[in-house]
């Protein structure tokens, strides 16, 4: 059946509203589109790391989660999850779980909960073979505790550990590819897409990650306005401007096959990605344009070897 | 019949968890309790066992994988040592207070540094205050039983606490010796089904675990779980009782040998109260009157009984296989003196001997200077030195 927002938006909230994520908060979107992907009858039994989606979902003694849910530690989703799934087979197999439809695993962890500390976690967990989807909804900084640098951060970024000074103009390094590490795990799923549009890219990739036997790894732009200083209104646009600057391409590797979704017909210049945002102000300021320029082909250089594995020409 | 088999400590906990039938088990190697998970894959592998193995990359996962499974409705074990303890460390609280009873086999040994993979207990003292029930066990039979009363205790709905079986790495863990099992289909009765309340898994009624609880709620959390470490004591005497009707093998909350008329006494965990028993049964030929107490709950403290035993003595040694670099002696003194201030025995006088740290041999003539010392007490009343080494090279 074709995509229609109108009608996946129909189907029942199981991320419900009354969160405590900011306005404009690219995460609590990101979420509540990918469990649309879910089937009515089945059931999920969800987790995550530490970070701002934990602590504003499951407050104690609310929770935005209608289906099962469980936060263990920061660095740990992907192991906490892989232990439910294990008990779901062996359950299974005792005959103990009876009811209808299937149960679904998802992990979720921000970038500092799956890019950092939980790298290894996740690592185990998809080399394992559970069958489960492990979401990253990347906000580029450690939000929750403040915004502190992680290997997301974009080089150059101010960040309240490597903040913009007059000797170090921000994050010193360049942002590890979290996609490619895990299509390099050669599990059945990868993918890398973002809230953009309709959000058509996150919901069938993820309707593809939850219905693909074995592990799966989803890694999703997720803007966050305090961290990235934009208008809490342009969620949307920002998302799209990584998108359109291939800062941020959405793209698959099925089976180890690579998928580009979204070719855009006029690549932007990166800079309009990050001329909204407050933590690159810095980058706009005279004698500093090298740093956008080397950004730039950065970027370039990062687009042109995706194309290539995708077997496509610039 | 009980059937009567020759094992290692390790293999006779495997032996228990197959029985078991758990669930999950998700395990990392370290010695000395590599093994424990080596024998279990084998079950797994042979198709005696329904449990999905998992093996992490690590005992952070392990623990982690512990608790996923756990709270999604199904038994979870794990076993480990040392700094695999330690690296779980975080995830043992979060067991804990998620009052997931998850049954860890914690074969003890030396926390590094320096490295060195002999026994002593610094992995498990570090983790007595992680909320986790601790029992004990001198040999491979007592690792056993633990093993298979500790889901009876931890599942208890008045307990809903992990529980972890410790013993000497080596010394038992890997040592031969003859055993006692109890039949599958007893084991299988005596255990029973896990059916918690709330689970994960149960899609009829979702639930959240994990939250963030700050200070309107959090303090009432740690109170019930406080409550259910209390409720531990009674649960782990009637399980005890129940288990010496199958078995007729008796365990309390601690073991009490010769102490009726004993006027000086030792307190020593693990394997080394077998040394002991060895010297007191010399020095009984010789008419001095001295006796052992071997606790097997460090977790619940077993405050009451354990100060009304001691009361009876002239003199105490109680000896820490774990040093509290704390220059006031090591973790189970500091507990039992603590133990009888409050409890008003002011009776015995109460020395530490650390002793046993990186696997130094313990040997009979070490814990006869002990005796002689407690001894020399009794007769003179008067203590020398509180906190002591044993058999190291000053
Ligand atoms: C072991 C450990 N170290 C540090 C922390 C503190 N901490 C909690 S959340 C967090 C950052 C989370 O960042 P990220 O995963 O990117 O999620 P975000 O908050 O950005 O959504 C940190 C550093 C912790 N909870 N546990
Ligand atoms: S700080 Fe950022 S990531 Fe965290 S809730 Fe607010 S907008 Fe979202
Ligand atoms: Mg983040």
């Amino acid at each position: 059946m074709a995509y229609n927002l109108k009608e996946v938006a129909k189907k029942p909230e199981r991320f419900t509203g009354g969160h405590r994520m900011c306005a404009g908060c690219g995460a609590p979107v990101v979420v509540r589109q990918i469990l649309r992907a879910l089937k009515p009858e089945d059931h999920l039994v969800a987790g995550s790391a530490t970070g701002c989606l934990e602590v504003s979902s499951f407050l104690y003694p609310y929770t935005s989660w209608k289906d099962s849910f469980i936060h263990n530690a920061f660095e740990n989703s992907g192991a906490t999850i892989s232990g439910a799934e294990a008990a779901y087979l062996a359950m299974k197999r005792k005959g103990k779980i009876n009811q209808e439809g299937e149960t679904k695993f998802i992990a979720f962890g921000g970038d500092g909960g799956t890019y950092d500390i939980g790298l290894q976690s996740l690592s185990g967990a998809m080399e394992r073979g559970h069958d489960m989807v492990y979401v990253c909804y990347d906000n580029g900084a450690y939000m929750n505790t403040g915004i502190q640098r992680s290997s997301a951060t974009p080089k150059y970024a101010d960040t309240t550990t490597s903040p913009a000074g007059k000797a170090i103009p921000g994050k010193q390094q360049w942002r590890k590819d979290l996609t490619e590490v895990m299509a390099n795990h050669h599990i059945p799923y990868v993918a890398q897409t973002a809230p953009i549009g309709n959000l058509k890219d996150l919901y069938e990739k993820s309707e593809k990650a939850i219905y693909t036997k074995g592990p799966a790894f989803l890694n999703v732009l997720a803007p966050c306005p305090r961290g990235w200083q934009y208008n809490t209104p342009d969620l949307m646009d920002i998302s799209k401007l990584a998108v359109e600057t291939c800062f941020w391409p959405l793209y698959e590797v099925v089976d180890g096959k690579y998928i580009i979704n979204y070719k855009p017909k006029n690549k932007l210049p990166v800079r309009d990605f990050l001329k909204p945002q407050g933590r690159f102000k810095h980058l706009f300021k005279a004698g500093n344009e090298y740093m956008i320029e080397e950004i730039q082909a950065e970027v370039d250089r990062r687009w042109e070897a995706l194309l290539k594995l995708a077997g496509e020409e610039a | 019949m009980a059937i009567r088999e020759r094992m290692s400590g390790n293999e006779a906990m495997a032996v228990a968890m197959k029985q078991i039938n758990p669930d999950v088990v998700a395990a990392f190697p370290i010695t000395p309790s590599t093994e424990v998970p080596q024998y279990f894959s084998n079950f797994v592998a042979d198709g005696v066992v329904d449990t999905e193995f998992v093996a992490v990359e690590s005992e952070h996962s392990a623990m982690s994988a512990c608790v996923g499974a756990q709270a999604a409705g199904g038994r979870a074990m794990t076993a480990t040592s040392a700094n695999g303890l330690a690296l779980m460390w975080e995830i043992l609280y979060i067991a804990a207070c998620s009052r997931l009873p998850i049954v860890m086999a914690c074969v003890n040994r030396t926390l590094s540094g320096p490295l060195n993979i002999h026994n002593d207990h610094s992995d498990s003292m570090g983790a007595r205050d992680s909320g986790w029930v601790q029992l004990y066990s001198e040999n491979n039979q007592e690792a056993y039983d633990n093993m298979l009363m500790a889901n009876r205790i931890g599942e208890h709905p008045d307990v809903m606490l992990p529980v972890m079986v410790c013993q000497d790495g080596f010394i038992t863990s890997h040592a031969i010796e003859n055993i006692e099992l109890v039949e599958d289909d007893k084991v299988k009765a005596f255990v029973g089904e896990y059916n918690p309340k709330d689970y994960l898994l149960n899609k009829a009624n979702p639930i959240s675990v994990g939250p963030l609880d700050l200070q309107a709620h959090c303090f009432e959390h740690k109170r019930q779980q406080a409550e259910a470490m209390k409720n531990a004591k009674k649960v782990i005497l009637e399980v005890s009782e129940e288990f010496a009707k199958m078995t007729g093998r008796k365990y309390g909350l601690f073991e009490e040998y010769k102490t009726e008329d004993a006027e000086v006494a030792v307190v020593i965990l693990n394997s080394t109260a077998g040394t002991a028993k060895y010297v007191i049964d010399q020095y009984r030929a010789e008419g001095k009157k001295i006796g052992l107490i071997k606790p097997r709950v460090f977790r619940p403290f077993p405050v009451d009984e354990l100060t009304a035993a001691l009361s009876k003595f002239k003199a105490v040694a109680v000896m820490d296989k774990a040093d509290s670099f704390n220059d006031a002696g090591g973790p189970l003194f500091t507990e039992v003196t603590s133990a009888m201030f409050a409890k008003g025995v002011f009776g015995p006088k109460v020395i530490n001997y650390i002793y046993g740290l990186g696997g130094r041999d313990v040997r009979s003539t070490d814990i006869e200077v002990v005796f002689n010392e407690l001894l020399k007490i009794a007769e003179t009343g008067t203590v020398e030195s509180v906190y002591n080494y044993l058999g190291v090279r000053e």
